[in-house]
């Protein structure tokens, strides 16, 4: 293990709080040190005090490493209320070719995508909704890996965050959800912990429409959800963040 | 509004109000939003807590109660609840709870507000449930006061205790005891049917007989009270208090016609509603110097905050505070007649103006006169009554009742004369009428005899009341004066501002609002001879006339209890904010609802102002 390689493991070992500190302190691109600088609330605070912001984004494919962030959506909210007045949307220029399968998917056009803009020109706005709040996402692979890599590629600098996975707490709750063959003989359905179908589980409402903010949206009041029913507003943030 | 939110509007563009709702207002709307998750079974919105948002039920159905727990109504998908309290007061005013599993959509109650100013669609749906708007803001506000709802026979607990007239002054005593009232029913039993004669009283025990050194023997009809003042059976509580503080005494027979169902006292009152102004009331008639009650002239004003949070209307408090008035004149003349010895000459002291008409509120100066006994020789007796007024002037002064700019008031010899002198000064006014000095005196046509021989008021009622209704220039003049001040709205339905003291705009409720309408009031009454005094009874008066339809006479009825009454908040809501009361009102410091319905009522003050030029040819220069 070189020496730098153990700084950094001594630093991503450290609680979240004092992980923003150093990062702040390692980080040469002045948006992500202001993004560390903001800070991350205490790992005891309860969630009804935890100030959020759901989001989400749309990517050419699955492989950070081969494909791209076309759309992202973001709405900052708390377990109160989801400010739909401060919801943001951008469609950015993937880095390569847009797939016929992911225009069909977020109808997403070619032409949409012309006259988009490099994430790099939406960064400033971007980290305006970001600094201060913890991420709520449905699926962390996507979110926290796409985005490491996007800035890894325009800062040098990759992104290190603590977040809330709604699919994960789904996961959780769910640990037998692909009944064995002799369950299925039995009548036992597999459970869906995709978004739309966990929602179905809460009595909350179907979008129709699909793109990177109502999916924002839709997570939001999935996590206000969750917490109502399996956790409580007192509940330690540490407890669920990831 | 973010574009890629389109299904949250799509959502509500299905269901009323907001289908008929513009674009761009509607995008303005979602803008607002804020979500919100409710578990089912959980408290959405407590009773009396701030109410700032107008909630939209997104998916799952809420349950809504009355204040009693009582359910209300259920409201499911695409429905809105809350717009209630956002109307009203900003409390809550329907608690509700969730049903299912519940995502709303919480509208901010500046875009509500908004949305109520702009949108007459919106408007009229929120208001739903009060058709005819102005009726109901005025009997809602009525229906939660118990005092204004419950009967008196509600207060009767027993059979009414009663006696034979004709009984000796230990008897009735011993039967007071046994039974344990504090009244005794005196009844004449020579005819038919027992008829209530008089009433004999703890305190006339305590007064005329004790103090006295009665023999036991004296036949109580001696020293029992008649005339009685009573109250019917079907009259409401409020009525009852509001007899009580009018006529000072604690104990009140309930009739059905003749027969007596039962006595109510002034203490089954104050334990119906502990705070009472009436506690106020017999609190003053116990101080012994002005300095006693000065001091309890600082609870009036907390007397009057609870009356309005208590959603007392205006007839209810204006009454209170005039008998508080009333009260306090009277124990001063009691005082000051101890101090300056018993009164040469007869008279009777006058209230004037709001007092008289039953109209106080706290910010008020007095008015008041005197009638002197015909047999009144000035240069024998002026200087006692000159004495006397200044006393009681001077302690109302320092009870928060300040001097009287106009100088009507009693301490000028001009308003302190015998009754034929009064007589004159009516038949002048009536017959010989001038703008300029009705102008002046208009506040006399409002009087009440509140001490002392009474009835030479009742003879300048009377007078007033036969002469008044047979002269057409009097009443013209008279409505020409009552056309100075109109109601600050424009052609366009917006409220007509001017600049006051403190360089705000704002408009004057006093001014521009009760007092045009007590003053057009007044002319009707006159005119068809009633000798009542409170604009509502005047109200009452014209409506046998036929004078007016039946419609206007409800309008004109509403819209004085509502112009008064956002009169009345203005003033409670400076009183607790610390601030000195008065009628100037900022337009932004009104509620949407209240703003919408002083346009309705200043629209009738308007009408009506026109039907009395109409009516007594108000337009014409008569008397040039």
């Amino acid at each position: 293990m070189s020496s730098e390689e153990q700084a950094e493991n001594s630093v991503t070992r450290l609680p979240w709080p004092e992980q923003f500190k150093a990062l702040a302190e390692q980080s040469k691109s002045p948006i992500l040190k202001a993004y560390y600088e903001s800070g991350c609330v205490s790992p005891e605070t309860p969630l009804s005090e935890v100030p959020f912001v759901a989001l989400d984004f749309e990517t050419t494919g699955l492989d950070a490493n081969q494909h791209s962030i076309v759309s992202i959506g973001l709405v900052p909210f708390t377990l109160d209320g989801i400010q739909l007045g401060k919801a943001r949307h951008w469609i950015v220029r993937p880095k390569l070719p847009l797939h016929q399968t992911s225009i069909t998917i977020h109808g997403i056009t070619h032409s949409d995508i012309d006259q988009a803009p490099d994430l790099n020109d939406i960064l400033k706005d971007l980290f305006a909704s970001l600094n201060g709040r913890i991420p709520v996402v449905h699926y962390r692979n996507i979110e926290r890996s796409f985005f490491d890599v996007a800035l890894q590629w325009r800062l040098g600098e990759g992104i290190r965050f603590p977040l809330i996975d709604t699919m994960a707490i789904e996961a959780h709750l769910h640990p037998d959800r692909n009944p064995s063959r002799w369950q299925q003989l039995l009548g036992k359905k597999p459970v869906s912990i995709r978004l739309a179908d966990s929602r179905l589980r809460y009595g909350l409402p179907h979008y129709a429409a699909h793109n990177a903010l109502i999916d924002a949206v839709a997570t939001a009041e999935l996590l206000q959800a969750q917490v109502l029913h399996h956790f409580s507003r007192d509940t330690r943030v540490a407890d669920l963040w990831l | 509004m973010q574009a890629e939110l389109i299904d949250i509007r799509n959502h509500m563009a299905q269901y009323p109000p907001f289908d008929e709702m513009a674009e761009e207002l509607l995008d303005r709307v979602v803008g607002g939003i804020e979500v919100v998750y409710f578990k089912a079974g959980s408290q959405i919105l407590e009773f009396g807590e701030p109410s700032n948002w107008l909630y939209y039920v997104r998916s799952g159905a809420v349950e809504i109660y009355r204040r009693s727990g009582e359910l209300y109504n259920r409201i499911s998908e695409g429905e809105i609840f809350g717009q209630f309290g956002l109307l009203m007061n900003r409390k809550v005013r329907f608690p509700a709870k969730a049903l299912e599993d519940t995502l709303v959509y919480k509208i901010p109650g500046e875009i509500f507000q908004y949305l109520w100013e702009n949108d007459d669609n919106f408007a009229d749906f929120v208001e739903i449930e009060d058709r005819s708007r102005l009726r109901s803001a005025v009997s809602r506000r009525e229906k939660s006061n118990q005092l204004m709802t419950s009967k008196v026979t509600r207060l009767i607990a027993r059979e009414p205790v009663s006696a034979p007239h004709t009984v000796r002054l230990q008897e009735a005593a011993r039967i007071m005891t046994e039974n344990g009232v504090s009244a005794l029913l005196l009844m004449d039993e020579e005819g038919e049917k027992p008829l209530l004669k008089g009433i004999i009283t703890d305190r006339d025990l305590r007064t005329r007989a004790l103090s006295e050194a009665l023999a036991s023997e004296t036949p109580i009809s001696e020293i029992m009270s008649e005339d009685l003042i009573t109250i019917r059976s079907n009259m409401f509580i409020f009525e009852a208090m509001l007899t009580m503080l009018h006529n000072n005494v604690h104990h009140l027979p309930v009739m059905d016609r003749d027969e007596v169902r039962g006595v109510i006292a002034l203490s089954d009152i104050v334990k119906y509603e502990s705070q009472s102004s009436l506690y106020l009331v017999s609190n003053i008639y116990h101080q012994q110097d002005v300095k006693g009650l000065k001091k309890i002239s600082l609870d009036v004003r907390d007397s009057f905050v609870r009356m309005v949070n208590e959603d007392a209307n205006s007839h209810m408090i204006g009454s209170a505070m005039a008998g508080i008035g009333r009260s306090f004149t009277q124990r001063l003349l009691a005082l000051g007649e101890e101090k300056l010895g018993p009164p040469p000459v007869p008279y009777c002291f006058l209230a004037l103006g709001s007092m008289a008409r039953d109209e106080q509120l706290v910010v008020t100066d007095q008015d008041n006169a005197m009638i002197l006994d015909d047999s009144f020789v000035p240069e024998e007796h002026d200087e006692y009554f000159l004495a006397l007024a200044k006393f009681v002037s001077d302690g109302l002064a320092e009870c928060g009742y300040t001097y009287c700019t106009g100088d009507i008031m009693a301490t000028n010899q001009k308003w302190r004369q015998p009754l034929r002198v009064w007589k004159d000064y009516f038949t002048d006014w009536i017959d010989n009428p001038k703008a300029e000095a009705l102008l002046n005196s208009n506040i006399f046509f409002d009087l009440d005899g509140i001490y002392g021989e009474t009835d030479f008021a009742e003879q300048l009622k009377t007078l007033v009341a036969d002469k008044a209704s047979n002269s057409q220039r009097f009443l013209a003049m008279l409505a020409r004066n009552a056309l100075n001040r109109t109601p600050p709205i424009g052609f366009f339905r917006t409220f007509v501002l001017e600049e006051d003291g403190k360089h705000q705009k704002t408009f004057n409720l006093k001014r521009r609002g009760t007092a045009p309408l007590s003053d057009l009031i007044r002319v009707h009454a006159l005119a068809c001879g009633s000798r009542a005094q409170n604009s509502f009874e005047r109200l009452k008066a014209i409506g046998n006339t036929k004078l007016l339809l039946d419609d206007d006479l409800g309008n004109l009825r509403d819209a004085l209890e509502f112009i008064s009454i956002v009169r009345i908040r203005h003033q409670a809501l400076a009183i607790e904010a610390d601030r000195q009361p008065d009628n100037n009102v900022r337009p932004e410091d009104l509620s949407p609802f209240e703003r919408s319905h002083l346009k309705d009522a200043f629209q009738v003050v308007s009408g009506a102002q026109k039907f009395l030029k109409f009516r007594y040819h108000a337009g014409v220069a008569r008397n040039v």
